[in-house]
């Protein structure tokens, strides 16, 4: 098993400059099927052996991808993300960084109802080791087997990631939420997936400051997650009013601070990390 | 980004929003010619990106031109301290003279994004004056809240706002067209924050946006010009301006353990790791993850540009961006500039091993530590030696 994406996942890449190219070619080496590019005025064409479209519709009806990956830029992101809801395709990894959010907001709008799930913008997508990438994680960090791990951030994740592997500790699939204000996919809708697959026996969630995903989250562990869950919260030290980084990661009005959320997390009996190097032992006690 | 209180107040009258008449000055001698045109009473409003300017001495009352002169002259140039701007405080470069109102309500009306709804919220209370963070902890059934969906604010709901406000009499209509025209300018605008404490109703039946504090979206710049325009780089951190030019992410902090990390996550991470360790981190700097050779060495200017800085701690975690390449920058960059404080490095990702051949092979004084504990101890324990000798 592994959730999301897996030996099935037929892909279609969205926007392929230089950045979209580079990483379509990094996701076949680990795995990925990928059916077919979206480029608009490079229709007919074909680039690392899939065919290219001008329009979703056209590589939809031609190769039947079931998933997408987007890497668009900002200004005309929301617009993919959009033209592949209305292709229903099932998963929409976007990992442009920087999307307006009131681009965002309509793209809230279009996804309730539709047939699409949309994981980020602004995060390194989706990946069930050995089995399929989507997204622009190093794949060679990544080990298969049992620990579902989602998080808010990138780096963040390849250092938990890392440090699982470098204990023998492999990973169902892991997903990078992202770190906008409104995203697809929140830690609920991950963690109800990596409680219900069978091939996830512990989780990693790492969030950051900002915001209440975390506290919702650890509200949602504590009455419906039956695996081991270890968690850490980036931003112990960060100033507030002050962006970090992350469009999301800012704490306003003494809300979405790192202490706060890691009590609520640890309210929901979620073991948390002391510090960013303990996420691997930490998980690996709780196992 | 944030801009000024006249800024924010020109963009709301442009969609509608009732101001108060005023004129922004930056010197004295304009802010008296300011109050003889608006004639009568004026206030003189302190223009700095914080709040709480108030109570910090920069709003004051003038009847009348001399003393608006005189209140002027104290307050430009004045380094002006709120709860918001930091022990160190702002210093004012201009005022804003604006006439005074008879006013008999004020009002909180604020409008931000609901992160878990993904939709804007407008936000009302009876209370106005107050710090909403304050009405939200004591007595959060006093906000009145209305989801704003797609096609903005409907009157509907700007009536319901007013109704449960208690606004009655001549102000309704116009409390509901400025709640209307308040919702179209952050939508219209991407504000990410309109917030109007307060907002007043006159005793002549007028409904104005008496402060106006205005936050636009960073990430939707590249489509408002004009509001790109009214950034102040004169509120804003130089080396902060300097990284946004590099394409990098700088917040400087108070501590003495300089940071350069690749990805927002992991160095807030490091940051705290820091702390953990003993230290305080010196910076936030995010390198992102395609960072070239003239960022890495634009990144070690701008920390070594912050004087408290005693040891720089790099965490890259190469994944696309590769180790190996990254220490030639970081090489390079160090054999350029004159680094004169301690360096401890964490690498690791794709071609790790190349990186740190490279790193020794260099000659300069590295210490390269296992992983991100062992590295912040080091950098900890080195930045205290170092502030030793």
């Amino acid at each position: 098993m592994s959730i999301l994406v897996t030996d099935d996942t037929r892909v279609v890449v969205q926007g392929l400059g230089r950045a979209g190219l580079f990483h379509a070619e990094q996701c076949q080496r680990f795995g990925a099927k990928i059916v077919a590019g979206v480029h608009p005025g490079r229709g007919g064409g074909e680039a690392l052996g899939f065919p290219m479209f001008n329009s979703m519709r056209d590589a939809v009806s031609r190769t039947d991808p079931n998933a997408s990956l987007i890497f668009v830029p900002a200004s005309g992101a929301a617009d993919a993300i959009l033209e592949a809801i209305e292709s229903e395709i099932e998963l929409v990894a976007c990992i442009t960084e920087g999307i307006p959010v009131r681009d965002m907001v309509a793209v809230a709008d279009a996804l309730r109802g539709s047939r699409t799930r949309l994981i980020g913008p602004n995060c390194p997508g989706v990946i069930s080791p050995g089995k399929c990438k989507l997204g622009i994680m190093p794949g060679q960090v990544h080990k298969p087997g049992s620990v579902g791990v989602v998080s808010r951030s990138g780096t963040l994740t390849y250092e938990a990631v890392g440090q699982l592997s470098g204990l023998g500790i492999g990973q169902s699939t892991c997903v990078g939420i992202g770190g906008d204000p409104v995203i697809g996919t929140n830690f609920i809708d991950v963690l109800e997936l990596f409680n219900s697959d069978p091939e996830t026996t512990g989780i990693i969630m790492i969030g950051e400051i900002g915001g209440t995903a975390e506290e919702e989250a650890a509200e949602y562990v504590k009455g419906h997650v039956t695996k081991p869950v270890v968690g850490f919260v980036a931003g112990a030290t960060a100033p507030p009013g002050r962006r970090m980084g992350h469009a999301g990661a800012i704490i306003s009005g003494g809300k979405g601070t790192a202490r706060a959320k890691q009590a609520a997390l640890e309210a929901a009996g979620i073991e948390v990390a002391p510090t960013p190097a303990d996420l691997g032992s930490t998980l690996a006690a709780a196992l | 980004m944030k801009v000024h209180e006249y800024q924010a107040k020109e963009v709301l009258r442009k969609y509608g929003v009732p101001t108060p008449r005023g004129i922004v000055s930056n010197t004295a001698r304009k802010a008296r010619e300011a109050t003889e045109l608006l004639g009568g009473s004026v206030v003189v409003k302190a223009q700095i990106h914080a709040g709480g300017r108030g109570k910090g001495g920069g709003v004051k009352l003038a009847g009348n031109a001399d003393e608006a002169e005189r209140q002027a002259t104290t307050i430009i140039g004045m380094n002006l301290v709120t709860h918001q701007t930091g022990p160190q405080g702002r210093k004012v470069k201009r005022v804003l003279i604006e006439e005074q109102l008879p006013i008999n309500r004020e009002i909180y009306l604020g409008i931000v994004m609901d992160r878990a709804a993904g939709k804007p919220v407008f936000m009302a209370s009876a209370q106005g004056g107050m710090d909403i963070e304050e009405i939200a902890e004591k007595n959060p059934e006093a906000i009145l809240k209305e989801t704003i969906g797609s096609g903005g604010m409907r009157a509907f709901q700007a009536r319901r706002l007013a109704f449960g406000l208690g606004i009655t009499g001549e102000a309704f209509g116009p409390s509901v067209q400025a709640m209307l025209a308040l919702s179209r300018t952050y939508e219209e605008s991407d504000a990410s924050l309109i917030e109007i404490n307060p907002f007043v109703l006159t005793d002549d039946g007028r409904a104005v946006a008496l402060d106006a504090k205005m936050d636009i979206d960073d990430n939707s710049l590249f489509r408002h010009p004009d509001l790109a325009a009214l950034r102040d780089p004169d509120e804003e951190e130089p080396l902060e301006t300097e990284a946004i030019n590099q394409g990098l992410n700088y917040i400087k902090l108070d501590g003495n353990v300089g940071c350069m990390v690749n990805g927002a996550g992991l160095a807030m991470a490091t940051m705290d790791i820091i702390q953990y360790a003993g230290g305080m981190p010196a910076n936030f700097l995010d390198v992102g993850g395609g960072a070239n050779k003239d960022q890495i060495k634009h990144g070690f200017r701008i920390i070594l540009s912050d004087s408290n800085v005693k040891a720089i701690l790099i965490n890259i975690f190469g994944g696309i961006l590769k180790v190996d390449v990254l220490a030639e920058g970081i090489v390079a960059a160090a054999q350029e500039l004159d680094i004169d404080v301690p360096m401890v490095l964490r690498l690791e990702g794709t071609n790790v091993d190349r990186g740190r051949e490279i790193l020794e092979s260099s000659g300069l004084d590295f210490a390269v530590a296992a992983d991100m504990k062992a590295a912040a101890e080091q950098a900890v324990a080195r930045a205290v030696q170092h502030n030793e000798q």
